[in-house]
Formats: C-alpha cells, structure tokens, sequence
C-alpha cells in the first residue's frame, strides 16, 4: 500500500544512490551541462586536448586538437579510446569532447571525402612525431593530391636514401593520416605497402584522389 | 604519469554529482554548482595524485563550492536562483512546491520534486551528510574529512535525516493514497 521505509532511498520508487539511474531529465541537464563545461573550459584555456569524430567513407575519424592545432587523426582500427588514453598521458589528462575547435578541420575531411578538397588548411600540432620521423611527415606534404611516391623517394628527399624501412615506420606511426598523406606513399613496385587504416583504406584514398 | 581522459570522469561522475549538488544546494542552483565543480576539477585534475578516490575528490570540490555560493548569497543580492535556503535549516519546504524548478521536470507525479523539497527542509549538515552518502557513496571517514567534525557525528547527522525525510515522505505519500481513494 505504501511505500517502506527501506524502499524510500534504497531502490524504491526513488531510487536514489549512487547506482541509481539516470532519469530522463537528469540526462537532459547532463548533456547541457557538457556542453558548457567544454565551452567553459576552452574560455579558460584548460581544455589541453579538444576531441569528437567524424562520419565518413572509411569509418568513424576521431579527431583531437590542442590549442596549437590538429594533434590527431585516428582510423576505427586504431581503436579510439585506447588512442584517447595515448593523448593523456603523452600530451594532458584534461581531454574532454568538445566539437567547436574541430568544425573546421571536420569540414575539410568531409569537402576531401566528396572529391571537393585537394590539400588541408588547418594549423597541424606534430608534436607526437620527433626526429626523423618529424622530418618524413613534413616532407609528405610535398607529394601532391593524387599522385604518390616510393618509400626509397621519401628516403632519399629526407637526406636518408637508405632509411627506406626507416620511412616505413614513421608513415606507420604518422599521427595525422589523410591530412599529412602517409597514404600516398607506396612500395616502389607499385603495390600499396601497409597502412594503419588498413591497405583497403589506403586503396580508397587513392582510388577517391585519382578520380576526381 | 598515467591518468584517464577527463571525459571519462565526466561521464562516470556527472549525474552523482549533479544528484548532490540538487541535494545540497536545491535544483535551482545544481546547474550552476555542477558546472564550477567540473571546471574547478579539470584544472585541478593533473595534479590528483593516483590512486585517490576520485568521487571523494569531486564531492570535496562540490563542498568547496556549495561553501562559496552560500558565502556569496549572503554577502551580495542574490542572483536568480534559489539560493537562500544556504544559510540555514530551512522552515517548511518554501517555494520548491511539486511543480519543481530546473532538472527535476518530466517526473511522472513529481515525487522527485518532493524529495528534493523534505531535502532541502533539512538542516545543512544532515542535507550534506545524507547527500554525500546515500548519493555519493563515500564512507562516512570520508564525510567527516569533507564536512569536519567525527565520522560518528557525520553517522548520526545521515541518520536524522533520513529519520526526518522518512517522517516527512511518509506522511507525504500517506495523504496523496488517502487522497486516491
């Protein structure tokens, strides 16, 4: 007829405690809430590491930025939350989802995935490349919007020719795929070599860049 | 030093601690208070050391910030925005009435609404102390760390509120069957 005692504030019609579940007006005020925190936290300059994803032809993107820059692109294959915990411990903890600083490179990934966008113009963060693998990463900017390079060209332009596995790993480990074009790099026999999204992937890129 | 995403504390956290913010200092301020503990923890968040009880930790900051909103509210006017049952042991429930202010609508009958009135009728210290509790789970060790005082007195500040919310939903519930009937 009425409810317990017990009932009132362990899981009786109140359900409250620290399991309790979310009511639909607490879900509402939570995804406001946010919202805010990130705009919040951006305007007082402790948002380290902003992230959201985007919807495109080869999978969901998870996209992450610093205040600097673009800092990551990361393929479904690489799995996002294992790539999240990377950007916290290597680059800050305070890593929320916050879509604002990302629209404009999120735009350009989309115009690039309709044949509508041949290079990226968005500020780019490298600092999780170092050395010669820096030094590789920028030299791929150099290789134009459907064309693509050997592995031995990329070498011999780093001043390396005989780093060619060298420029392997660091294509391998590029933390900007498709805005600093590891996928236009290829064994010099012609077949693709390997990719982090996958060689299917990497076969897209190509096929999308060489027919628009 | 290995910490997780904060996104991560945010969504684990959120909803406990927008419960103990509406708990502590009413629905209409939650908003508010939730949003300066989150922002207060993220800047903070680097320097937590690992392996502390992060929901202890939010809960203290969420004190911490209770402690100045109330400070505020008497010192200036205060802002939209029912703060001015911080200063005290509230009377009777005031002006949350079921129709219930911000974060408690859509509840079928509106008897979250009225618990979070009997709450608010309760004198601070047993508001915070059933709060941090039964909301956030800490342990009463915890609790009297937060709020001051023994683990035995925050105990038995839990206990009187619960007695009284029991006392007061109770009868509450009572009248609304009788009235059914």
């Amino acid at each position: 007829m009425i409810t317990t005692p017990h009932g009132m504030l362990a899981g009786g019609p109140l359900a409250i405690g620290p399991g309790a579940t979310a009511t639909a007006a607490e879900e509402r005020a939570i995804v406001r809430l946010r919202e805010r925190l990130a705009g919040e936290a951006a305007a007082a300059g402790i948002l380290d590491v902003a992230y959201r994803t985007v919807d495109t032809p080869v999978g969901s993107l998870l996209l992450a930025a610093t205040p600097g820059g673009l800092v990551r692109v990361a393929y479904p294959a690489e799995d996002h939350d294992r790539v999240l915990d990377q950007l916290a411990s290597r680059v800050s903890p305070r890593v929320l989802r916050a879509p604002a600083r990302l629209d404009r490179a999120a735009r350009q990934l989309e115009e690039y995935f309709a044949g509508r966008r041949t290079s990226f113009d968005v500020p780019l963060d490298m600092r999780l490349a170092s050395g010669f693998r820096l030094a590789v990463l920028t030299r791929l900017t150099a290789i134009g919007y459907g064309t693509t390079a050997s592995y031995a060209a990329v070498a011999a332009a780093a001043g390396r020719p005989r780093a060619v596995r060298a420029v392997g790993s660091a294509c391998a480990a590029n933390p900007l795929p498709v805005v600093v074009p590891c996928h236009r790099v290829i064994r010099s026999d012609g077949t693709l070599g390997g990719y982090a999204g996958g060689t299917d992937v990497k076969r897209t890129l190509l096929e999308l860049e060489a027919a628009a | 030093m290995r910490r997780e995403p904060f996104e991560r504390v945010v969504e684990r956290f959120g909803p406990m601690v927008l419960r103990v913010c509406s708990a502590v200092v009413g629905p209409a301020a939650a908003e508010d208070a939730w949003s300066e503990t989150f922002l207060a923890a993220l800047r903070g968040y680097p320097r937590l050391r690992p392996g502390s009880s992060v929901e202890a930790w939010l809960v203290t900051i969420a004190h911490r910030k209770a402690i100045d909103q109330a400070r505020a509210a008497a010192r200036g006017p205060v802002p939209a925005g029912g703060l001015d049952d911080l200063a005290g042991p509230a009377g009777p429930a005031g002006p949350a009435g079921p129709a219930g202010p911000a974060g408690s609508d859509g509840i079928p009958g509106g008897r979250e609404s009225e618990l979070w009135a009997d709450l608010r009728a309760l004198p601070l210290r047993q508001r915070e102390c059933v709060a941090y509790h039964y909301l956030a789970g800490l342990p009463y060790a915890e609790i009297a760390a937060i709020v001051g005082g023994s683990a035995a007195a925050a105990r038995r500040a839990a206990a009187d509120g619960i007695a009284a919310l029991r006392r007061t939903y109770l009868t509450a519930a009572t009248t609304r069957q009788e009235g059914r009937t």
